[in-house]
């Protein structure tokens, strides 16, 4: 029987089809599970969904680089889906020129207060060098947190991971924390998720509504662009 | 809808390129979608522009398409924590600990910097 398994198994685990199959399927059941749990944010989809295809890979003893062959061609989606942002953007480019001022300053914020708590709680806590460099991006949407680590000297792999936990983090703690400061502006709350916790938190936040939507996209979009640009300086800065 | 996604998949490679070739500190994806939104925000104004991929809303089903499952793309490049196994194991409480602190700091000054500015322009708009 295990045997027969293995003569299956072997040539398929080195092809992309049972890798693209097992991440859409640990996506599917992650998104079913939120969906029984009536959308909370405490069950996010993709964390369900990284824990399932992870445990696949641990379990059959495959080697990450064989997974990521084949999952590469959804991975190869973030930068087109990281351009499609000009859509929303374009879309409610009235909005941003509205509250234009608000935009920048939170943006400019939480951006750089992303990167400087990000970074000094490692050093504070005795980091390495290379875990500040790849915390530093971390708010930022995936592909361009992993660019931009890679560029200053961090892991882009484990930037990948903070991004994403990060963006559970805000995912979970975002509405329930504003909700109890009475906050309830669809515009903050989009936005902060967007700057905070980038394409997970953002994903979460857009069943408020259509302003929230909008607004987390803009926080996306304007974060990536901003911190691509300020992340360089401040490292220089402070090297 | 083809058309559509070779306009997206032409902004990221004209971003790249232009990103790699100047050497400059900009990622390409995120002058990819400068140039795409450059080209949405020319087309709204000159009706003219409205061709193929930009008429019709054509480049907005694509985005749509690829914008609703935005998080199923993170699952790969999130998997890769599994090479990172020693990292987590012997700090995995303390990054957990960092992420969240900053998230929530992050949250915080992005929503209070938003609302304080608000505020005051609106008091200023009222004087």
């Amino acid at each position: 029987m295990s045997q027969s398994f293995e003569h299956l198994w072997r040539p398929l685990a080195t092809a992309p089809l049972v890798w693209l199959v097992v991440t859409l399927g640990a996506y599917f059941l992650g998104r079913a599970m939120q969906r029984a749990c009536k959308g909370s944010a405490l069950v996010s989809p993709v964390l369900i969904a990284i824990i399932l295809v992870a445990t696949v890979v641990l379990a059959t003893g495959t080697d990450y680089r064989t997974y990521f062959a084949g999952a590469q061609f959804i991975n190869f989606l973030l930068g087109p889906a990281t351009i499609a942002l000009a859509i929303p953007l374009a879309r409610n480019i009235r909005l941003v020129r509205e509250n234009l001022h608000s935009i920048g300053l939170a943006l400019l914020a939480g951006s750089v207060t992303s990167i400087v708590t990000g970074v000094g709680i490692v050093w504070l806590l005795g980091g390495s060098r290379t875990v500040a460099l790849s915390i530093a991006p971390k708010a930022v949407t995936t592909p361009i947190a992993m660019a931009v680590s890679e560029q200053i000297g961090g892991i882009p792999a484990l930037t990948a991971a903070f991004a994403i936990i990060g963006g559970i983090v805000a995912a979970m703690a975002g509405r329930q924390l504003l909700g109890q400061m009475r906050i309830h502006d669809g515009r903050a709350h989009g936005l902060a998720a967007g700057v905070a916790g980038s394409g997970v938190a953002a994903a979460q936040v857009s069943v408020q509504g259509n302003l929230a939507a909008a607004f987390a996209g803009l926080g996306i979009a304007l974060n990536g662009a901003l911190t691509a640009l300020i992340i360089p300086l401040i490292i220089h800065l402070w090297c | 809808m083809l058309a559509s996604l070779g306009l997206i998949l032409l902004c990221q490679l004209i971003g790249e390129a232009v990103a790699r070739g100047l050497g400059l500190p900009l990622p390409g994806p995120v002058l990819g979608l400068l140039l795409l939104l450059m080209l949405l925000l020319a087309r709204d104004r000159f009706k003219l522009l409205a061709l193929g991929p930009l008429g019709n809303a054509g480049v907005e089903t694509a985005g749509k398409g690829l914008l609703s499952h935005l998080s199923l793309l993170f699952v790969p490049a999130g998997v890769g924590v599994v090479q990172e196994l020693d990292l987590l194991a012997s700090h995995g409480i303390a990054i957990i600990l960092v992420l969240a602190l900053s998230v929530v700091i992050t949250l915080l000054a992005t929503v209070l910097t938003f609302r304080l500015v608000s505020r005051l322009l609106r008091q200023q708009d009222a004087r």
